[in-house]
């Protein structure tokens, strides 16, 4: 009699897959054929997506903290996948409490977006806790069909459809260069298993060619899933034409997720070409890094300027990964649980940027909003001086450890780099705040009150980025677990 | 007549993999023309792991090209649906009329 497998550690995957097929046959059955009907669905669904993410959360923790490995190696689950499964289910929740209010006032709230952002969660899971090439690549297309879906959701529009289109392209040629690359990988060192692979590089004395040009190719679509520079281009179109709620989603979710794919790929299979793969991520660092910062200057759309924003924060993280080991890695975590807050909190206020019956995206918009939104503005605030990472706000906690990381590895180009780069984003991000307190409002101000869900995504993520300092310990600390489990 | 190996088949698959990429890049015309080729990048692929796994003498990559062929046509659905809707809204599929957002 076979053995019964394992599935313990896969358990929170498993129950977010049930319950997203069973969402979607409860919103199929429905009676979706009068307005009320769909709304009725929709709201539905959304609040038991939200709940169904919040379930799967408790059900990472109760697998957190132990080293488990379930389908041969297929699955790992080890305190780093928890930690950024933790950071992927909380942004995904944000999103979809922001999404329901804004998809409703646009019409376009559909059933399926709740389901098809739970699969594109699912997908991202199965990525972090990748052990194997296959695993791997399924766990990237089910998230990559899923956010194609979600950038072209609002049908009518064509903007959306857009970026759909253009996301599909090349979503689908990064998936192509990645897959290319590990049918090399697996030719040259003959198994498709993370582990099996570290141990086959380790035991030769030249690393056949073969297996570095697999290596470039696998990291090349790895850098156009975490939109660095050069594999950006996809990035300010999509995050311009896409809803708002699905940008916010894109911005933190997926690029958490491709980020802790992008380290357990590099320190784990090729952890012994580090001196191969180094140069390459200092270089896209730098790059995306300079890029970030001074194209968002010239940026009037906020959504753009935000895409462009997320490219600069993409290097910042590929430092701790550049430099690639535990200090790095932790760094990079602590990185991207404060960016889930800040830029959560940022786009809470752009979908609450709303004139007349229509959404407003231009950053000449917030002027006065100081005067006639004092405490949205307040918070926006904080956003964009942590983002600055001005002190005493989370960003600057996240920065300082990156580049202390670096200094520590003596990477001192990237650390200078980096600090520069970010006294020039800081213009981009100051000018928001100077829009908002010394512009004169237009003609008729923004809408209000605001919606309830968006307030509440505000004080907590403002709050998260302002108290942060008071008791940084916890998450720090667990970053470290996480990122030891690595090595 | 020389024997055909396992080099043949990587240059054969690296071929394909090559017109793929630039169908993508070099074509000006038509996206149904860019979904075209992107199914040409999965093949050659798919080519890659079925000659490098009759090389190794391992089933694993017979798998993977199994895996390959079913996510290609997922992908190709929600391709065309994409480009269905895209359609609907601008009235064409030049690529050249892909140009609503720029900078």
């Amino acid at each position: 009699m076979a053995d019964v497998p394992n599935i313990a550690p896969v358990l929170p995957e498993i129950f977010l897959a049930l319950a997203a097929m069973s969402l979607l046959m409860l919103g199929v059955f429905q009676k979706a054929t009068t307005p009320d009907g769909v709304m009725r669905a929709s709201r539905l669904t959304s609040g038991l997506g939200v709940v169904t993410l919040v379930l799967a959360l408790i059900l990472v923790f109760t697998v957190s903290g132990a080293k488990l490995v379930a389908f041969d190696g297929l699955f790992l689950s080890d305190p780093f996948s928890s930690y950024v499964k933790i950071l992927i289910l909380l942004a995904s929740a944000f999103s979809l409490i922001l999404a329901q209010n804004w998809l409703e006032r646009q019409g376009a709230h559909r059933f399926e977006f709740a389901i098809l952002l739970i699969f594109a969660t699912l997908g991202m899971m199965m990525m972090v806790s990748a052990g194997n090439l296959l695993s791997l690549y399924m766990g990237l297309e089910l998230q990559s069909l899923s956010l194609y879906v979600l950038a072209a959701f609002h049908r009518d529009d064509t903007r959306s459809t857009e970026a759909g289109l253009k996301y599909f392209v090349l979503g689908a040629l990064a998936s192509g260069l990645l897959l290319y690359g590990s049918s090399l990988v697996y030719g040259f060192s003959g198994t498709t298993d993370f582990a099996t692979i570290a141990t086959t590089i380790a035991a030769q004395e030249h690393t056949p060619l073969g297996l570095i040009i697999g290596l470039v190719f696998v990291m090349a679509g790895l850098a156009f899933k975490v939109s660095a520079v050069p594999f950006h281009m996809w990035t300010p179109d999509v995050y311009e034409g896409a809803p708002t709620p699905v940008t916010a989603f894109f911005s933190v979710a997926p690029k958490i997720a491709a980020l802790a794919l992008f380290v357990r790929v590099m320190v784990g299979p090729f952890g012994a070409l580090v001196a191969e793969w180094q140069q390459v991520v200092v270089l896209i660092s730098i790059l995306s890094m300079l890029l970030g910062a001074f194209a968002a200057i010239a940026q009037t759309n906020i959504k753009r300027m935000m895409a462009y924003s997320s490219i600069g924060h993409v290097g910042y993280a590929l430092i701790g990964l550049a430099v690639g080991n535990e200090a790095g890695v932790m760094g990079v975590l602590v990185y991207l649980t404060i960016y889930v807050f800040m830029n959560v909190g940022t786009f809470a206020c752009i979908m609450a940027m709303r004139r007349g019956d229509r959404n407003v995206e231009n950053i000449t918009e917030l002027g006065g909003l100081g005067k006639t939104h004092p405490a949205m503005a307040a918070a926006l605030a904080i956003f964009m001086f942590s983002m600055a990472g001005i002190p005493p706000l989370a960003g600057f906690i996240g920065k300082l450890y990156i580049f202390m990381a670096a200094i520590d590895a003596q990477l001192y180009t990237l650390a200078i780099v980096g600090v520069l780069s970010s006294v020039v984003s800081a213009y981009y991000y100051l000018r928001i705040i100077k829009v908002m307190y010394f512009d004169d409002p237009g003609i008729e101000p923004l809408e209000s009150p605001l919606p309830t869900s968006i307030v509440g995504v505000l004080v907590v993520t403002s709050l998260a980025t302002l108290l942060f300092i008071l008791v940084p310990s916890p998450v720090i600390g667990w970053a470290g677990t996480a990122a030891a489990s690595l090595f | 007549m020389a024997d055909i190996g396992l080099g043949h088949y990587l240059t054969v698959a690296a071929i394909l993999f090559a017109t793929g990429m630039f169908g993508i890049f070099l074509n000006r015309k038509n996206v149904i023309v860019i979904l075209m080729s992107i199914e040409l990048l999965l093949l050659g692929i798919n080519i890659n792991m079925v000659a490098f796994s009759v090389e190794l003498g391992d089933m694993v990559g017979q798998v993977f090209s199994l895996f390959i062929l079913t996510v290609a046509a997922a992908e190709a659905a929600i391709g065309l649906a994409i480009l269905v809707v895209f359609f609907r809204n601008r009235g064409s599929i030049a690529v050249d009329d892909i140009n609503g957002m720029k900078g």
